[in-house]
């Protein structure tokens, strides 16, 4: 059985404007997808505990040394929009009438 | 007369060295090449000849001044469009990306660079590096040298197209789920996978960031362990490198198979292997215990379910990864009323079908109430996976299968249903799931006269047998077959 999903819920989180026609799309082959992916379900792996990384490794720890990091104009130098030494977006806070 | 761009990288260096060619010869070489084919192949997204001639003079002054030069110097080399590249548009085959510059090198074109090495150009690629045929670019379809109505695979599509059509001598790619061997095997190239975390993935701009591997292109093993050699090593900048110096892989290539024990994945050449494809690999077993190899018959048993975890796992990583995507520091944007309209749109506009498709996926398998279920139980998944691997190292040194089910498919035949195309990945995946060092070695041709990859696997960190075997079988198979395209042009 195909999955059910609420495609709209999922599109706010994921911050994706999506128009109707992709939103139905990506409904029935997410749900086509979801089912075969189910199959690990289907495993058997209670006590079994969860890889996240292929290799064994603890805590990486390197010196604490100060060095050059990428230059404010090199920061900037691929923003949309910018003010000075800031990137620029649109308000975030509407502003109380 | 063999062109200088269609030697092997050892075979070039030769003859740099013996004064018979120089590394402008090299570049030249490339680049007409690169006018010649590119019409029809549409491998590179962007090209640094000025650069590469620049980088070749630099070779040429040094090797007259008598300098030891690196095994990689004076070399023609294609990065896939992800690794970034200071000064050179670098777009992960994404709107989102179109004139993205970046600041910085990624870690292993900075070592590459520094040892001589000579960049004509980025390779195009699946958008985000997320497809099996390089369909999914934003910059339109990469077409394979041998059969140009026919995919090259993917996600590294444009590298493999580009070594296989003598464009550039050599190539990295990225492999997250089998991006850099299946593209090899449906090219008849070489594509090697090192263990995760041997090469740094500084600069490699993020998919999924627990299987993203840098791996290689090369014309035939002993370019593989060359150029591998050069950029694998600890990256302090990468907290997931493996804290280990480099290695030369060159070292001990000739050892041959004697009694190394062989496994065969006999699961993997059954139900919807293609005739051609599993001829082929039944053939590399008989040569391969010709001379010497002890075959047996291997099981990973929880393979059948690594397809559906790494379809939870990378989409998961992707989703996250992604999101960096917001239209504020690069890339892309969108006009907004506030913010979120801004961020809403500018992604909306700027991702592809596929990155779509996948952010979804993995939005959807980390929401609440679904996290345990799909994430949760894929990771325990992946740890099956990983001790189907362990119990296989006890009675083998290497795992043997076809790299991909079938050769080449015609562009477009597999556009409109994602499963079908991610069943392409499933002979790959496991390898990715468990971080282990993985190659595809051209094993034929079937009877279209596509090509055919045989892969091997080894133990995490034994990319010296990997190498060793697969240097041992194409010796001994001489395969020597050219793509149609470039019979064409040198006839």
């Amino acid at each position: 059985m195909p999955v059910e999903i609420d495609i709209e819920h999922v599109a706010r989180l994921a911050r994706l404007g999506l128009t109707p026609e992709e939103l139905e799309r990506f409904r029935e082959q997410l749900g086509m997808i979801l089912e075969h992916a189910e199959r690990v379900t289907e495993v058997a792996a209670e006590d079994v505990p969860p890889t996240a990384h292929p290799l064994p490794s603890s805590n990486v720890f390197r010196p604490d040394e100060p060095r050059d990091g990428l230059g404010r104009e090199d920061a900037l130098a691929n923003a949309p929009d910018r003010e000075g030494d800031f990137f620029k977006v649109p308000p975030i806070v509407e502003e109380a009438e | 007369m063999t062109e200088l761009c269609d030697l092997a990288g050892h075979e070039l260096a030769a003859r740099l060295r013996s004064g018979e060619a120089s590394a402008l010869d090299a570049v030249e070489s490339s680049l007409a090449r690169i006018e010649a084919t590119e019409p029809e192949v549409s491998a590179f997204l962007a090209r640094s000849a000025d650069d590469a001639r620049e980088q070749a003079r630099t070779i040429d002054e040094r090797i007259a001044a008598g300098d030891d030069l690196p095994a990689v110097a004076g070399i023609p080399l294609a990065l896939k469009d992800v690794l970034t590249t200071r000064g050179v548009t670098t777009t992960c085959g994404s709107r989102i990306l179109e004139t993205y510059v970046p600041p910085y090198d990624c870690t292993v074109w900075a070592r590459l660079k520094e040892a001589g090495s000579m960049l004509v150009g980025k390779t195009n690629c699946d958008e985000f590096a997320m497809g099996s045929s390089n369909e999914n670019s934003a910059f339109g379809p990469v077409h394979n040298p041998w059969d140009l109505t026919r995919v090259p695979g993917g996600s590294s599509g444009g590298s493999a197209a580009a070594v296989a059509a003598g464009q550039a001598t050599w190539a990295l790619g990225t492999d997250t789920g089998g991006s850099v061997r299946q593209p090899a095997a449906l090219t008849g190239v070489v594509g090697m996978k090192p263990t995760y975390g041997r090469p740094s993935r500084y600069g490699l701009i993020a998919f999924a960031s627990s299987l993203d591997t840098v791996s290689t292109f090369t014309r035939d093993v002993r370019d593989a362990a060359t150029l591998l050699s050069a950029i694998v090593g600890h990256d302090p900048l990468d907290a997931t490198s493996i804290q280990r110096p480099p290695e030369d892989y060159t070292d001990g290539l000739e050892g041959g198979v004697e009694g190394l024990r062989i496994g065969v994945l006999r699961d993997w050449l059954g139900e919807g292997v293609e005739p051609g494809v599993r001829a082929r690999t039944e053939e590399a077993i008989g040569r391969l215990e010709n001379l010497g190899a002890k075959i047996g018959e291997a099981t990973l048993p929880h393979a059948d379910y690594a397809l559906s975890a790494y379809y939870l796992i990378a989409p998961a990583e992707c989703s996250s990864n992604l999101a960096r995507y917001d239209g504020v520091r690069y890339g892309h944007r969108a006009e907004g009323a506030n913010v979120i309209e801004m961020m809403m749109r500018t992604r909306g506009e700027g991702f592809g079908d596929e990155v779509k498709r996948r952010i979804m996926l993995g939005t959807y398998a980390l929401s609440a109430g679904y996290y345990e279920a799909y994430y949760g139980q894929a990771q325990k998944v992946r740890t099956l996976v990983l001790r189907d691997f362990e119990a296989a190292w006890e009675e083998f040194d290497l795992l043997l299968s076809p790299t991909s089910p079938t050769v080449a498919f015609p562009i477009g035949a597999k556009a409109d249903d994602p499963l079908a195309m991610y069943l392409s990945d499933v002979y790959t995946i496991p390898a990715n799931l468990a971080g282990t060092p993985a190659i595809s070695v051209p094993c034929g041709l079937d009877d279209q006269g596509l090509p055919v990859g045989l892969q091997l696997m080894g133990r995490a960190l034994d990319e010296a047998t990997v190498l060793r075997a697969a240097h041992a079988f194409e010796q001994d198979l001489g395969f020597d077959a050219r793509p149609p395209l470039l019979q064409e042009l040198t006839s």
